[in-house]
């Protein structure tokens, strides 16, 4: 298919873009679901859960931080790229603490969305069983780091939409860990509060609002309801509504 | 020539919890009247339904619970030995789950804390009774001791998902479950 000027396809499906924008917010824009953790509407991007990955000709590119190109021919939904996200969302199960039955983020987390969009049905690779501190020293938030994906949202919303740069990511390959900006590390001499993004926006139960637990019934939760794909196209036309 | 299916049309299964709660057999026990239906076309063998102590041949085997003792071991590979399909059912065969939270400590630690130092412990010792199987360093997915043909997540899985992986095996199809069943929790 021969695209035009400010057009690319993505499976065979031609879709606009405007100057500068990602082949992950065209797509969305498009509501062509990529698979994604840490993107999220209106953060700047990060690339690095990889689950975007798409193939752009002969070449892999993270959809979150790759900008669209008239006439790329993209591949997204193929049975070998979605196999690799799965391998992927295995792996960041494996090297945290995921035990679902026992997370009161079961049913709200978009990793365990993400298996099930994937349709993983066991974690393939051996759990590392690493033990990471948990900081439960806030009030009212609590810092589960054995769940952490180091997706860095909480770092960017903290940072970019709060203004108060609590968190870091500390340390390189299997020693990166969540870090706290204040003058003991821990989160209750930090300047967070539960109204911040940083807050909520965690796709896992590394970052917990305390005396919320099981208020919604495991059954009746987000993921429980809708897939990942829905809540992600629903961001993103979200955040474009609020924008206008 | 007679064949033994005709002789017993019967599907043979075998179930066992290892470490795991029974959680997983009472969500089968959930089919309700359906368990007749499925009796009409299955027979346990070795299982908490009937207790025979040792697996014969089977064509199915369900494994509820992870691996965290030496008779864990023995019992998961008398099951692996017999059955033509072995089946991980829920999330503690699948992954370890709860038991396995004790993983993250050194086994002695946690032996110390539970029978001679933690709160309330009265008349404190490790027992250690030759009839008591020894416990494993750490608690395993069922998939890292033996091959695993098909997992059933859930904590635990509906009764309704457990006939969604047995119709098919017992109408000699392979088993998919729908992405809209799955669930770990």
């Amino acid at each position: 298919m021969q695209a035009s000027q400010n057009t690319i396809t993505i499976d065979g499906r031609e879709i606009p873009f405007t100057a500068g924008q990602t082949i992950m917010d065209a797509a969305l824009a498009a509501e062509v679901y990529i698979p994604h953790l840490c993107h999220y509407p209106g953060l700047p991007p990060s690339g690095n859960c990889r689950l975007c990955v798409v193939e752009i000709g002969n070449r892999s590119a993270a959809a979150c931080i790759t900008q669209a190109a008239a006439g790329q021919e993209i591949r997204n939904n193929t049975s070998e790229l979605n196999a690799a996200r799965k391998a992927l969302t295995q792996m960041l199960f494996v090297e945290g603490n995921h035990i679902c039955p026992s997370c009161e983020k079961t049913g709200n987390c978009k990793l365990q969305a993400m298996g099930y969009y994937l349709g993983m049905l066991e974690d393939h690779f051996p759990y590392f069983y690493q033990r990471r501190e948990t900081d439960a020293s806030h009030p009212d938030i609590l810092l589960d780091r054995s769940r952490c994906i180091l997706c860095d949202l909480c770092v960017r919303a903290s940072r970019e939409v709060d203004g108060k740069n609590v968190f870091a990511i500390a340390g390189r390959g299997t020693e990166a860990h969540l870090i706290v900006n204040s003058p003991t590390g821990k989160l209750a001499d930090s300047t967070m509060e539960t109204t911040d993004l940083a807050a909520t926006i965690c796709p896992v139960g590394a970052i917990l609002i305390k005396e919320q637990g099981y208020r919604v019934p495991i059954g009746q939760r987000i993921y429980d309801q809708h897939t990942i794909r829905d809540i992600g196209l629903q961001e993103h036309a979200t955040k474009k509504q609020e924008e206008k | 020539m007679t064949t033994e299916r005709e002789i017993n049309p019967r599907i043979r299964i075998a179930t066992t919890s290892l470490a795991g709660c029974f959680g997983c057999h009472m969500s089968f026990l959930d089919m309700d009247e359906r368990l007749a239906g499925l009796l009409e076309q299955v027979e346990f063998n070795r299982s908490p339904f009937t207790d025979i102590k040792h697996c014969g041949p089977c064509h199915i085997g369900l494994i509820e619970g992870g691996v965290c003792n030496a008779e864990n071991v023995q019992v998961l590979r008398e099951f692996r030995a017999n059955c033509a399909i072995l089946i991980a059912v829920g999330a503690c065969a699948i992954n370890g789950n709860v038991p396995a939270l004790r993983n993250y400590f050194d086994l002695q630690d946690c032996l110390q804390e539970v029978y001679l130092t933690g709160i309330g412990v009265t008349n404190p010792q490790i027992p250690n009774d030759s009839e008591l199987p020894l416990l494993l360093d750490k608690v395993y997915p069922v998939s890292e001791v033996v091959h695993i043909d098909y997992f059933l997540p859930g904590c635990p899985p509906s009764a309704d998902e457990f006939l969604q992986i047995l119709e098919p095996l017992l109408a000699g199809q392979k088993p998919v479950l729908s992405q809209s069943r799955l669930h770990y929790d």
